[in-house]
């Protein structure tokens, strides 16, 4: 019967991911006894990866080669589906990134495994996997399931499970593996951002707007709202996309990671990508006028009711309070 | 250059209070309002964009109810050459693998150089959709395209990684590209379009049953409450000044 669970390691100029330490956590805390934790590492180099990795996972398979220097989905589909055909594992788990995008789904076709992606929690049953996922911008959750008998493949969402040190020494093997070359995709090379005149970093308040402030006119109320309590103003991705602020501003995985202070976040729906941007904020405050919207679940203190009206009032008391105060 | 666009019909769940049915498997969807899913409406504008400087057909591909025909007719009504719909009997039993099987039969059929999906549905968020087609026809793809040059047989693709980073590739056709928000600017269709559309072809392709499916939807149900926020009720003037008193208290002003 299959029992390991393999994790394939993410990195990206020359750093493993986090969500590589959270999967393999998860993986150590779920596999049954006879099964082991491999960690799959795929690399020009991977002697730095293995140094990292040593304690995390029972086993770590390691492919070196000059092919795998950038993350390339074909050259990493064919070394994972000749492993995963070997060696038969019960679950092969990937982190819902980017990369996981680019290699997932056509790798179940070519292994014609069953696959479920963007999972936040998953169960090994006596015959079944079964996931929970987010659906509908995280109003609904679903339980999903499929038959283990020949394996499968799971993408969890980043940031769901917390990474912990292990305490393993992990068996290391060294498998060669000669790719067919691929001609009709190649890397060209890494794009970074253009830095804006603001880092959002930086900032120890935040006031970030959603989809919910309806027209960029409606910019203005906010940018003085901010200013008057002396915070910058970020966003949603709908924000940037729709061109209205620059995507320097934009929170989120796509976007910034903050850490601020205060966040207040007003007609954010609060969807997985954005909350992975800002959840460790120190204090949240979320206006929304639909009571079921996910933010008010990682909010301190929520407000249900049309941002156009909130934002003019809060200013106003500040301003009063302020005046108030220096009088 | 001819072009298929494969496109989604969701609702918009953002505002809504949520049923799930009687027996717990989808949404009830009967009072929510249904378009063209986000990222799918870039992937079409991109298709459109590819259109007008290299010339060729569009076809669009839609897997749902006899309703996406409205979605479908908005693209017609936008440029695109003609619509297929895909209507199969166990609808709501599919996973995005048999949904792809679906698609790949019809486009085996058909003359392409680019096949365009939407990065992520916003209904199920799986992501899967475009790739898996890429798997099937066993052509090249890209995920998660924010920028696109293209040539007669090749394209200089930017795709988004975490953090704002991307990453660049070059990738022959035929392939598979999925489309971030964001790339372009999605036009809305014109009245000559609108009437125009109405003479396109939709094809519609009933009476079959999906096979492959792979993943069941045991259950749908709402989240357990959790932790939740704090909530300041009263007037705009009265949540105003509850606020005030945490910013002050926390000495945040
Ligand atoms: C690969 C990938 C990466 C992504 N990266 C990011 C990212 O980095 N950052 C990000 O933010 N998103 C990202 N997204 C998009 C994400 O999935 C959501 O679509 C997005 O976060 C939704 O933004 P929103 O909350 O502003 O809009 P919506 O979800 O549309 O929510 C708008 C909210 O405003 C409320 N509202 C409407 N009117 C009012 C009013 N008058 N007053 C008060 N409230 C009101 C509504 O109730 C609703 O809750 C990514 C998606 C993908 C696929």
């Amino acid at each position: 019967m299959r029992k390991d669970i393999f994790v394939l390691v993410e990195h990206r100029k020359g750093e493993i991911r986090d969500i590589t330490f959270e999967l393999l956590t998860k993986a150590r805390n779920m596999v049954q006894t006879g099964g082991f934790v491999y960690a799959i590492v795929l690399a020009k180099n991977g002697d730095n990866f293995i140094e990292k990795l040593k304690s995390e996972a029972h086993r770590i398979l390691c492919i070196e080669n000059e092919k795998l220097e950038h993350f390339h989905s074909d050259y990493y589909q064919q070394v994972l589906g000749s492993i995963i055909t070997d060696r038969k594992p019960l679950l092969t788990l990937f982190g819902q990134t980017s990369y996981t995008m680019d290699i997932a789904p056509s790798l179940a076709v070519q292994l014609d495994l069953p696959i479920v992606m963007g999972c936040i929690e998953f169960e090994i049953g006596d015959d079944k996997i079964f996931t929970i996922n987010q659906v509908y911008g995280g109003k609904i959750h679903t339980r999903f399931s499929f038959p283990s008998k020949n394996g499968g493949i799971i993408s969890i969402q980043p940031g769901t499970f917390t990474a912990e040190q292990g305490d393993l020494s992990a068996e290391i093997e060294r498998i060669t593996f000669s790719f067919e070359e691929i001609t009709n995709k190649k890397f060209i090379q890494f794009v970074e951002a253009v830095a804006g005149e603001i880092d959002i970093t930086q900032a120890e308040k935040i006031v970030a707007i959603g989809r919910g402030i309806k027209e960029k006119d409606n910019l203005q109320i906010i940018e003085d709202f901010a200013e008057s309590i002396g915070a910058v103003v970020a966003c949603s991705r709908p924000i940037v996309d729709a061109g209205w602020l620059p995507k320097e501003r934009q929170v989120g995985s796509s976007g910034k990671t903050v850490k601020p202070k205060l966040y207040i976040a007003l007609g954010i729906s609060g969807d997985f990508q954005h909350l992975i941007g800002m959840r460790n904020a120190d204090t949240i405050i979320a206006v929304n006028k639909d009571p079921n919207a996910p933010i008010f679940g990682i909010a301190d203190y929520g407000i249900v009711d049309d941002l156009l009206k909130i934002v003019p009032a809060l200013k106003k008391k500040i301003m009063e309070k302020c005046e108030a105060r220096s009088a | 250059m001819n072009s298929i666009v494969c496109i989604k019909r969701v609702p918009d769940t953002t505002s809504a209070t949520l049923k799930i049915d009687a027996e717990n498997r989808k949404l009830d969807d009967g009072n929510l309002v249904f378009s063209i899913n986000e990222a799918d409406n870039y992937a079409l504008e991109e298709a459109l964009l590819l259109q007008e400087e290299f010339g060729g057909e569009i076809t669009l591909i839609s897997v749902g109810p006899k309703e996406c025909d409205d979605i479908i007719r908005m693209g017609l009504a936008k440029g695109a050459t003609r619509g297929i719909r895909i209507t199969p009997d166990n609808l709501y039993k599919l996973d995005p693998y048999a949904i792809a099987n679906l698609i790949a039969e019809q486009i085996k059929e058909l003359e392409y150089d680019l096949i365009f999906t939407g990065c992520m549905a916003n209904d199920d968020n799986f992501g899967q959709l475009g790739v898996t087609l890429a798997g099937l026809l066993n052509i090249p793809h890209i995920s998660l395209a924010v920028k696109i040059q293209a040539n007669e047989d090749y394209a200089i693709i930017d795709r988004e990684l975490e953090g704002g980073l991307m990453e660049q590739f070059n990738i022959k056709f035929p392939a598979v590209i999925t489309i971030q928000t964001g790339i372009n600017e999605p036009r809305y269709a014109s009245i000559f379009g609108i009437k125009r559309a109405s003479k396109k072809e939709i094809r519609f392709v009933e009476n079959i049953s999906a096979q492959g499916i792979k993943v069941h939807t045991e259950k749908m149900y709402l989240p357990p409450p959790g932790d939740t926020a704090e909530i300041f009720t009263g007037n705009p003037e009265e949540t105003a000044e509850k606020v005030y008193e945490i910013l002050k208290t926390k000495g945040l002003i």
